[in-house]
């Protein structure tokens, strides 16, 4: 493991919507060996208050015109006082970011192909995730849901990396009329065994759990990224914990998110028994 | 420069030590901090049998600190003494194992299974633990529970033996004389304060457990203070802790009266803290021509305030 913790620069904030930033960091050692699906802690103020880091998938690699990596980028949503400092991050701002940390996505190879399904800010592994399908040259559809249409977020990014885009809006002002889990059905079904498909899956746990259960049905590999309260992210707090079974099997345990996860095998993690907040 | 101390028979290479809860197994930081370079490692709690802990939520954000109940989620010391101890063994480093039960027996099996493993420097008493009903903090918060348990596992190990005491009484001193009478070889101090925080919205507790123990520099003064009042009371080395972030933070603990300090969540904050507390530290000797860091234990001056009012 190559954990290092930079003073990094923010080099960019793009402001989506009330809601949403994109916010790149100067972070080149990280940048260079994160794999697609990890994660970051990133220390929000300088000082005593926020106190905890918070937890952050790697949004997009940022490389220079040679395609050296040079940074990273988080997909930041708004939901307190942590990431609303993040929101307001201007360039130039040093803040603290440590990683890359977490059990990576494994990209499947062609044949197969890949089904990325998001929920609203779990968009944010994916785009690591599908430059690695594409350097595989292997097939990735993205299937991506939000309450409405204004919701859905840098999609050109996955356009321009040959992503086919199935969208879904509970409201139905963008793509399909519902839950994501309605084309994602629909696909499964109209697929023959004979066509492996794996699925990757992050968002709210209901739609994870939904997921998990289809992919069951359906008789298709399914991994899941996890999104829990961490306060370290290096496994010695055992606050991030989800109940799942061992590689092995038999019954659940309490299992830390940060070193197990945050990617687990969709069928390991005991739905029955997840608390979601 | 020496930065070492004695805990009975145990010296420690400095007073930097992991805190117990804040630092996983040790392994888990093998390739984050050189184990071997710190004054000690103090584990996980660790029961006769594997526990699941609370459901989460178990952790929430508080101003300059924290609120945790993970209710004492571990492997067991069986399982610990096969998985972990061998790599602790192998990066050197000193292993102080935080031991729970939920009644005498349980502490005094624990402490004997650990007397018998290879690589164990000493043995924390975890009788402090605010999130776990049965057990532990009720030998905590009584002076004759105190007693009890500390007796009872000081007669079948000859490790050093060091309770850690709970700040959820009235008179935390009184904690640790009792120790101390009971063949304490050391006491620690503190474990969290029992807390508890409420989302507005929903009226519900922001902890499924509903209360937790409050750790952080929010507490720092509450515990350099009960440093103080217990040096003042035992003679045996005290471990203080609670809310450690600087090097002058460590100096303030030990001026108070501890002999070494735990660092906890601002490990969690700073996983590479210990190599700049370390830093700190030996500037301050350098700066004040200390060569033994022990002599700054307790030299608190307490009649400086006086003395100034009296001259002006
Ligand atoms: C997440 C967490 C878990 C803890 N688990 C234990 C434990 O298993 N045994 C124990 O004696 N103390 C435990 N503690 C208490 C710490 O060891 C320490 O006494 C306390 O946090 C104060 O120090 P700090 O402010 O530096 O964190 C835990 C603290 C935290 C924050």
């Amino acid at each position: 493991m190559m954990l290092v913790d930079i003073d990094a620069a923010v080099i960019a904030n793009r402001r989506l919507s009330d809601d949403y930033n994109v916010l790149a960091f100067d972070a080149a050692a990280i940048a260079r060996s994160a794999r697609p699906g990890q994660f970051v802690m990133i220390k929000t103020s300088r000082g005593l208050d926020p106190l905890l880091r918070r937890p952050f998938s790697i949004f997009e690699i940022l490389r220079n015109n040679s395609g050296a990596a040079t940074g990273v980028s988080i997909f930041n949503k708004h939901v307190g006082a942590g990431t609303s400092l993040l929101a307001e991050a201007e360039p130039g701002a040093r803040l603290l970011i440590l990683g890359p940390l977490g059990r990576p996505f494994e990209p499947v190879d062609p044949p197969a192909e890949a089904w990325m399904v998001a929920g609203g800010v779990g968009l944010a592994p994916f785009v690591t995730l599908a430059e690695a399908l594409a350097a595989r040259g292997t097939r990735t559809t993205l299937f991506y849901g939000a309450r409405r249409g204004e919701d859905l977020y840098c999609i050109e990014l996955f356009e321009s990396l040959g992503v086919g885009i199935v969208l879904a809006t509970e409201d139905g002002t963008r793509g399909v009329h519902g839950r994501v889990t309605v084309p994602l059905e629909s696909a499964l079904r109209q697929r023959t065994l004979g066509e492996p498909v794996k699925l990757y899956v992050c968002g709210p746990t209901p739609m994870m759990r939904a997921c998990a259960g289809l992919s069951l049905t359906y008789g298709r590999a399914c991994d899941v990224s996890l999104e829990q309260v961490m306060g370290c992210g290096l496994g010695g707090c055992y606050s991030c914990v989800v109940p799942a079974r061992s590689d092995t099997g038999g019954p659940p345990h309490h299992t830390r998110t940060c070193i197990d996860g945050p990617v687990f095998e969709a069928q390991r993690v005991a739905w029955d028994a997840m608390t979601s907040h | 420069m020496d930065l070492s101390l004695q805990i009975a028979q145990l010296t420690l290479a400095n007073p930097l030590i992991a805190a117990s809860g804040c630092f996983g197994y040790g392994v888990e930081y093998s390739d984050v901090v050189d184990l071997a370079s710190l004054g000690g490692v103090a584990v996980k709690g660790l029961f006769l049998t594997e526990r699941e802990g609370h459901a989460p939520p178990r952790i929430v954000e508080t101003p300059s600190g924290m609120l945790n109940a993970i209710g004492l989620q571990g492997i067991g010391v069986h399982r610990f003494i096969a998985e972990r101890l061998p790599e602790l063994r192998e990066r050197r480093a000193t292993v102080i194992v935080n031991i729970c039960g939920t009644t005498l027996d349980e502490y005094v099996e624990v402490a004997r299974i650990l007397s018998d493993a290879e690589g164990v420097a000493a043995l924390e008493l975890n009788i402090s633990c605010p999130n776990i009903k049965e057990g532990g903090i009720t030998f905590g918060c009584s002076l004759p529970g105190t007693h009890a348990v500390v007796s009872a596992v000081r007669k079948v190990t000859r490790l050093p033996v060091i309770p850690k005491l709970t700040p959820n009484v009235t008179d935390v001193a009184s904690f640790a004389r009792a120790a101390e009478e009971a063949g304490a070889d050391a006491i620690s101090l503190v474990n969290t304060f029992l807390a508890m925080a409420i989302d507005v919205d929903t009226h519900r507790p922001k902890l499924t457990n509903i209360v937790g123990g409050l750790s952080g520099p929010a507490i720092r003064p509450i515990a350099v203070r009960m440093v103080y009042e217990c040096r003042r009371v035992v003679k045996i080395p005290i471990i203080g802790m609670g809310g450690i972030a600087t090097s002058d933070d460590v100096l303030e603990f030990m001026i108070a009266g501890a002999n070494a300090v735990q660092v906890g969540t601002m490990n969690f904050v700073d996983p590479f803290i210990w190599t700049k507390l370390m830093e700190g530290i030996r500037c301050y000797m350098e700066r004040h021509g200390l060569t033994r860091l022990q002599e700054i234990v307790g030299t608190v001056d307490t009649t400086a305030g006086q003395k100034a009012w009296i001259s002006s």
